[in-house]
C-alpha cells in the first residue's frame, strides 16, 4: 500500500510543546486518513487523538469525523482543500464522542448534509454541554469557537444510506446499540474500505459507553460473514440477491489505531477482551458480588495487550456491570 | 421463588415537575459558584439544616465507610455503609443519612429502621458531580449522633448523563428484582440486593436541542417490607445513580413474602415482591 504525505500543516505550538504535524496518509485511492494519537485528551495532543479523515469521488467530497475542536476541523478542512478543490459535500459523523464530532463546525461554509445515526441529534444534545465544558477546561484556548452542530440527515438503525461521491460510492450504516447508541460505519465500494471507527478500537482499549451485548453482536456478525452488507437488512434471508450485495472488505478503518488489513485478527483482539470482562462480571454476579470486587478482580491480564488500559478498565467494568446484572 | 410486580402510572404533575427542576437549577448554580469553593461552610449550612445545633460524635466505632479513593465513573459510585453496633431493642440505628457534600442536592438518601432486623452492611451508587467530601451519619434510637466521612476524587456524574440508552431505559422503567444467594438458614443474616429500572433523571441535564433541561424524574421513597414488617424505608434524591441499587441485609425468621414500594417523583408507584419458601435444613 501507498503511503502519500499529503498534507503537513505544522500548527502553532504553545511554549514547551513538542512538534505534531496534521499529516493526512493516502491509505487507499482517493482515501485520505489523518491519525490520532493513542492518548487521552491534552494540550500536548492539541486533541488530536481520533482517526478523522475524507474520501475524494469525481465529482464531490465525504468528510468522515471532524476532530475535538474548531481548530482540528480547520486543519482537516485545509488538508482537504490542498489536495482538491472539489465541493464538500457530506461531513459524516460516526457517533457522538467528541474526540469524533466537535470539528464539524469548520464545514459550515461548506453547506454541506451533516449525516450522523438516527439517535446521534438526541445523544449530542444532552451532552454537548458537557463536551464542550470538558474541552474548553483541558484545551483551554485551543477549543476556541468549538461548537456543536447537528445532524441534518438521519440514517436509522439497519438502514444503508447510499452516496453518490462520482466514480464512487459510499454506504453508511446504522448500527443498533453497540460502542455507543449512535454508531455509523462507512463502506467505500471502490476500494472495498470499511470505516468502522469506534466499533473497532486497534491497540487502544476499547471503551464502552453503549451496551457490551450489542457491540459484541456487531462484531460477531462482522466477523462471521467476512463481508459488509451495502443494502438495509431484507426480510427474507433466502432472498437470492443477499450475497451479491454482501461486499468484500480489504482494510478495516478503525476509530483509534492503525489500518488493519489483516482485520479479522483485530476484531477478534477486541472480542477476546469485552467477552473476558463479560464472563469475569457475570461469574461475581451470580455470586452475588459487587462493582468493586469486579474492578479489582476482573480482566485484570488483559492490561499489557492495551494501550491506556489504567484510564478505562475500570469504568469499562463499571458500566458493563450495570448492563448485565438486568440480564 | 415467585415474583410478582405491578407498576401504576399517575398523571404527570408537570408544575410539581418544574418547581423540582428550578429548585434543583437553582441549587445547582449555588453549588457551582458559592459553596464548591468552601467545603467547611457547605457542610455547616447542611448540617445546620438537618440537625440544627445538635452535636455530632465521630462514629469509628459505630459506622464504617467505604467508598473508592478515585471514582471510575462519576454517574456509578459504589458505596457501602457497614454497621458496628450490635442493635438492640433499647439501641438500634434509628436513622441513616448519606450526604455527598458538593453536589447539587447533597442529601442523597435517608434510611430509617424499625429496629427489628439487625444489618451488618448497606450499600447502594451515587452520583458524584465534585471532589467531595462523603458522610454517612447514622442517627441512633437514644437520639445521638454519629458520623464518618471520606473523600472521593470524581467529577461530572450529576450532569454528566449516564443514560447510554434512552429508549431501552424508558421501555424498562419500572422493573425491580430482588436478588439473594439460592440457599440460607432460617434465622439467619439474609444478603439481599434491590435493583430499580428508572432513568432517575436528575433535571441537571440540559438539552441543547429543545433549550430545556430535561425534567427531573427519579424515585423519591423505597419502603421494603417482609410479611408486612418493615424491613426499612429510604427517601431518596437525585444523587442516587441510574437504576437504584441498594444492598441490605435481614433476618426472615420463617417463610414469607418479601416486597417493595417504590414511588417517584412524577407520581408513578411500582411494587415488586417475592416468596421466601420455609428452607429445609438438613
Amino acid at each position: 500500500m501507498r503511503l502519500l504525505l499529503l498534507s503537513m500543516v505544522l500548527l502553532q505550538l504553545p511554549p514547551g510543546v513538542a512538534a505534531w504535524r496534521f499529516t493526512a496518509e493516502e491509505i487507499a485511492p482517493g482515501i485520505y486518513l489523518r491519525p490520532g494519537m493513542q492518548e487521552e485528551f491534552s494540550p500536548r495532543n492539541y486533541g488530536h487523538i481520533a482517526n478523522i479523515g475524507f474520501i475524494v469521488g469525481n465529482e464531490a467530497v465525504a468528510v468522515i469525523d471532524t476532530g475535538s475542536t474548531l481548530k482540528e476541523g480547520l486543519s482537516l478542512r485545509r488538508a482537504i482543500r490542498e489536495i482538491t478543490d472539489l465541493p464538500i459535500a457530506y461531513v459524516i459523523l460516526t457517533h457522538m464522542h467528541p474526540d469524533h464530532s466537535l470539528g464539524a463546525a469548520a464545514f459550515r461554509q461548506d453547506e454541506p448534509e451533516y449525516i450522523g445515526h438516527k439517535q446521534l441529534a438526541g445523544a449530542l444534545a444532552v451532552r454537548q454541554s458537557v463536551y464542550l465544558s470538558r474541552m474548553n477546561q483541558i484545551l483551554g484556548n485551543m477549543a476556541k469557537g468549538t461548537e456543536m452542530v447537528l445532524p441534518t440527515q438521519a440514517v436509522d438503525v439497519g438502514e444503508v444510506l447510499k452516496l453518490d461521491l462520482g466514480g464512487r460510492s459510499i454506504h453508511l450504516r446504522g448500527y443498533p446499540t453497540a460502542h455507543t447508541n449512535n454508531d455509523l460505519s462507512v463502506y467505500d465500494d471502490k476500494t472495498g474500505t470499511l470505516w468502522l471507527s469506534d466499533l473497532l478500537f486497534v491497540e487502544r482499549i476499547p471503551v464502552m459507553d453503549g451496551s457490551l451485548r450489542g457491540w459484541l453482536k456487531v462484531i460477531d456478525d462482522l466477523g462471521s460473514r467476512y463481508c459488509v452488507q451495502i443494502a438495509a437488512d431484507t426480510a427474507s434471508p433466502l432472498n437470492s440477491d443477499a450475497s451479491k450485495r454482501c461486499k468484500n472488505v480489504n482494510r478495516i478503518v478503525p476509530g483509534h489505531g492503525p489500518v488493519v488489513t489483516q482485520w479479522k485478527q483485530a476484531l477478534d483482539d477486541q472480542r477476546r477482551y469485552l467477552e473476558l470482562i463479560a464472563t469475569g462480571i457475570r461469574k461475581i454476579i451470580k455470586q452475588g458480588g459487587t462493582i468493586t470486587q469486579a474492578v479489582a478482580s476482573v480482566g485484570l491480564e488483559e492490561r499489557d495487550n492495551w494501550l491506556l488500559f489504567d484510564e478505562f478498565h475500570g469504568r469499562n467494568i463499571t458500566a458493563v456491570f450495570a448492563e448485565l446484572e438486568w440480564e | 421463588m415467585t415474583a410478582v410486580s405491578t407498576m401504576n402510572h399517575k398523571g404527570w404533575r408537570w408544575n410539581t415537575c418544574l418547581e423540582y427542576t428550578l429548585t434543583l437549577l437553582c441549587l445547582c448554580l449555588i453549588a457551582s459558584t458559592a459553596w464548591a469553593k468552601d467545603d467547611g461552610n457547605r457542610w455547616f449550612q447542611i448540617k445546620n439544616s438537618l440537625f440544627g445545633d445538635k452535636y455530632i460524635q465521630s462514629g469509628e466505632e459505630i459506622l464504617g465507610l467505604e467508598s473508592p479513593t478515585r471514582a471510575m465513573d462519576a454517574a456509578i459510585v459504589p458505596i457501602t455503609i457497614e454497621s458496628k453496633l450490635e442493635q438492640t431493642p433499647d439501641r438500634y440505628i434509628k436513622s441513616l443519612y448519606l450526604v455527598i457534600d458538593n453536589n447539587p442536592s447533597p442529601v442523597a438518601a435517608v434510611f430509617h429502621f424499625p429496629g427489628k432486623h439487625s444489618w451488618e452492611t448497606l450499600s447502594t451508587r451515587v452520583r458524584i458531580n465534585a471532589y467531595t467530601d462523603l458522610r454517612a451519619i447514622a442517627e441512633l434510637s437514644d437520639g445521638n449522633l454519629y458520623m464518618v466521612n471520606n473523600y472521593v476524587k470524581a467529577s461530572g456524574g450529576c450532569s454528566a448523563p449516564s443514560l447510554k440508552d434512552p429508549a431501552a431505559a424508558m421501555a424498562q422503567l419500572g422493573k425491580i428484582k430482588f436478588r439473594m444467594p439460592e440457599e440460607y438458614n432460617q434465622g439467619d443474616l439474609l444478603p439481599t440486593q434491590l435493583l430499580i429500572k428508572h432513568p432517575n433523571n436528575s433535571g441537571l441535564q440540559f438539552d441543547q436541542i429543545s433549550r430545556f433541561y430535561i425534567p427531573a424524574d427519579f424515585v423519591r421513597t423505597i419502603q421494603v417490607t417482609y410479611n408486612g414488617e418493615e424491613v426499612f424505608t429510604a427517601d431518596t434524591d437525585i444523587s442516587i445513580s441510574e437504576d437504584p441499587s441498594i444492598r441490605f441485609g435481614f433476618v426472615p425468621q420463617e417463610s414469607g413474602v418479601l416486597e417493595v414500594h417504590v414511588k417517584d417523583s412524577k407520581g408513578r408507584s411500582f411494587t415488586h415482591s417475592m416468596d421466601l419458601p420455609s428452607q429445609d435444613k438438613g
